[in-house]
């Protein structure tokens, strides 16, 4: 039944300034209440956690100096764009921060209520709305610390909308955390072919490679909106130990933490890098 | 496509079949446990406060990421005042190993153990009854080999220590748990996904974790249907608390395997020593019912008689002894002579059954289980206690990371680790002491003559002392 994710020919060109795409929505329905299922079609993400927990969690540690023993996070306010069940919420919860966490898709806010209720500490601590990212902007001006778009920004459908969104609703010197898949043909031919067609590790359908996203590409949407990157990893999935490491080499998956500037007013877009910058980088990036 | 798409998933799910659905599930609904007072949520519950219980309790209490955790500790039986200890010893004492130390000292429990009392010794010396053979332990370096302390003052120091971190450590005693309710694995999330625990009295708690440390007959373990290889001895332990005859620096522990079973003596002071002594069931409660002083002759004839020397044995022993001597001029060391024994402290003799035990899991979905819940071994290693507090160093390690990553604290995926690294540990030494046990349960010649040789290549043998 997996095959009905396989996608028609693309319709019309949107012209919304929505960042969702709702083609992409559907391919999440059937599977909204498979999400926490460790064994299930989402085990890469929930061992995805190993990584990224720690990466999030360090990189707010060593830039605070408060410390609260049992709680690293506390005080935090963390807005998780596309929580879906809330693989990532959750852990976040724990060790202390006030996360919100947003998915377009009902079923998945119902699923992911639905497993946090068993937990009063995390009821209280995680707040779920089914909504997009523009929806909230205007209420939410200013108002996180850290945007966490782990696994989101291959699927939505303008992704400088969605970055412009994330800096409004972040706080100056808030930090970004985004985990996504590189445009590479390496990504083409183990994130597709292999993981979602022959071994079934990401469930048939789910990605487009042709909206796989080159780390300078994000790299300059988030310079050109007011952002500074501060660190680019490569990420490698084990599907025979179902883990996580990190690793030199972006072509695959990677992470990028952000931090929005200082005093930086909603204006425009700043100039582009000096050109020698992005041959430099396409130059490196993408081989093995 | 899809079937294979399926065996591959089949071969990267290990864990498939430990979510299996417990005996007792789901026969309460989610809606009538939540309609009810809400039961409190605990993040671990320990089953089981003797030493390792409460020395598990006390670890994570202690952890700096379990600082704002709820934990839970079970004992069924009343609380013991440990403050003032008498000046006797008690008669049940164990070996604690250095590593055991370090773990007891990692939450601030092995100073108050020092504080009371404790002795260290600094050699063992095992030795056969049917020949000369005999093996010496002896740390090169002067650091002690191990401590002989008495139970109570292990559990005086870690009920202290519990004591310090009330504030997250709650210790229910007269509380027996008598029945678990399991949760369903976790992804149908219609019913409570914890471990739901009924106490005698009528309360229930629930739990992320359930830790069983309520020994080998362990009703975490029977209930949650994890199977285990067990095994009775047909022997019991005879303990007592042991007067020398003169005093003596008392730093070598003893032990003299008799074809009945092994005897030893484990010095408590310059003057006293705590007998175990594991023997047929029959001898084992004629030694407690005969009177003092024949049972103090009975100890020093075990130590000292060689009737049960045959010449045969010892001229082989003998010969084999110089053909060491030869390849190896070092190879035998020094014999050092037990004390004897002059009386034993009324009252103190007591005896109970031995057996081997071990759980083919330690682990499933929200369970785990340390200490004699999981592996049960035969006193002649000194070694029962000192698993049981790895299993603790091993357990509070990976809970510790998982605290520290926001993860579900009863989540397979660190528990079977947790179970991995000590089956490993454990297994190994567990079949050991067992055929150790059987080998020495005999005077057959040729059986003793392959122990005899064994123990004389091992005592000129560095590496493989060392390793043991």
């Amino acid at each position: 039944q997996l095959s009905l994710f396989r996608l028609p020919v693309k319709g019309p060109l949107r012209t919304s300034h929505s960042s969702v795409d709702s083609q992409e929505v559907k391919k999440f329905q059937l599977l909204a209440h498979k999400w926490w299922d460790e064994e299930g079609e989402y085990s890469a993400l929930h061992s995805m956690n190993d990584l990224r927990v720690p990466f999030i969690r360090d990189t707010l540690l060593s830039m605070s100096s408060n410390y609260h023993p049992g709680n690293p996070l506390s005080g935090v306010k963390i807005l998780d764009v596309g929580c879906g069940g809330g693989l990532l919420s959750e852990p976040l919860g724990r060790l202390g921060a006030s996360v919100t966490g947003i998915d377009p898709l009902e079923d998945n806010i119902r699923t992911a209520d639905r497993h946090k209720s068993f937990d009063p500490v995390l009821a209280k601590r995680i707040q779920y709305k089914s909504s997009s990212l523009e929806e909230i902007v205007e209420e939410s001006m200013e108002t996180f610390d850290v945007i966490v778009a782990s696994e989101v920004v291959e699927h939505v459908a303008d992704l400088e909308t969605f970055i412009r969104c994330c800096s409004q609703v972040l706080k100056p010197e808030g930090s970004i955390f985004i985990t996504t898949i590189n445009k590479t043909q390496l990504s083409y031919v183990l994130g597709i072919v292999v993981a979602e067609k022959i071994m079934g590790i990401v469930p048939d359908g789910t990605h487009e490679w042709e909206k796989f996203v080159p780390p300078e590409e994000l790299e300059r949407l988030l310079e050109s909106n007011g952002f500074s990157v501060k660190t680019v990893n490569g990420m490698l999935y084990n599907p025979l130990s179902g883990s996580w490491s990190w690793m030199e080499s972006t072509s695959l998956n990677y992470a990028v933490h952000a931090v929005k500037s200082g005093a930086w007013a909603q204006s425009g877009p700043t100039d582009p890098p000096p050109e020698t910058d992005i041959q430099q980088r396409s130059a490196t990036a993408g081989t093995a | 496509s899809s079937a294979a798409m399926a065996a591959v998933r089949a071969l990267l799910a290990p864990l498939g079949a430990r979510l299996r659905p417990g005996p007792r599930t789901a026969l309460r609904s989610a809606a009538s446990a939540a309609a009810a007072a809400p039961q409190p949520l605990y993040d671990v519950v320990v089953s089981g406060g003797g030493m390792v219980g409460s020395a598990m309790a006390a670890a994570l209490g202690h952890d700096i990421h379990f600082h704002d955790k709820k934990i839970a500790l079970l004992e069924a039986g009343p609380r013991k005042e440990y403050d003032h200890m008498p000046d006797s010893y008690s008669n049940r004492v164990s070996s604690i190993s250095p590593g055991s130390a370090t773990l007891l000292s990692s939450f601030g429990a092995w100073d108050h153990v020092c504080s009371l009392r404790l002795k260290p010794f600094r050699r063992m010396q095992v030795w056969d009854a049917c020949s000369e053979a005999m093996i010496i332990f002896e740390k090169d370096d002067l650091d002690d080999m191990g401590y002989i302390v008495e139970n109570d003052v292990i559990m005086s120091a870690l009920t202290k220590q519990l004591d310090a971190v009330a504030d997250r450590v709650e210790v229910f005693y007269r509380s027996r748990a008598v029945g678990y309710t399991w949760p369903l694995p976790s992804h149908s999330c219609d019913t409570s996904p914890w471990v739901q625990i009924e106490l005698a009295d009528g309360r229930r708690l629930q739990t992320k974790l359930l830790i069983g440390a309520d020994g080998h007959n362990s009703v975490v373990r029977k209930e949650a249907e994890m199977k285990n290889i067990e095994h009775q001895y047909d022997q019991s332990a005879v303990v007592a608390t042991l007067h020398l005859s003169e005093a003596t620096d008392n730093n070598v522990a003893w032990q003299r395997f008799l074809p009945t079973g092994p005897i030893a003596l484990l010095p408590l002071s310059d003057t006293a020593s705590s007998l175990v002594w594991s023997t047929s069931h029959e001898h084992a409660s004629e030694l407690l019912t005969m009177d003092e002083e024949s049972f103090v002759d009975s100890i020093n004839s075990a130590f000292w008689s060689n009737i049960n020397h045959s010449d045969f044995i010892d001229s082989a022993a003998a010969m084999f002894r110089s053909a060491i001597s030869l390849l190896k001029p070092s190879g035998t060391a020094v014999r050092q002579l037990p004390p004897s024994i002059a009386e034993v402290v009324p009252d103190s003799r007591a005896m109970f059954p031995l057996g081997m035990g071990h759980a083919t899991e330690y682990v499933q979905h929200r369970v785990a289980l340390i200490g004699d819940a999981a592996h049960r071994v035969h006193p002649l290693a000194g070694q029962g206690v000192n698993l049981g507090f790895g299993d603790i160093a091993c357990l509070a390690h990976h809970l510790s990371a998982a605290a520290f990553n926001g993860s579900d604290l009863g989540s397979l995926k660190h528990l079977l680790k947790f179970e991995t690294e000590r089956q490993r540990h454990n297994v190994s030494l567990i079949a050991a002491t067992d055929v150790l046990k059987r080998l020495y349960s005999t005077s057959l010649a040729p059986l003793v003559l392959l122990r005899t040789w064994g123990l004389q290549v091992t005592n000129a043998l560095p590496p493989v002392k060392v390793r043991i």
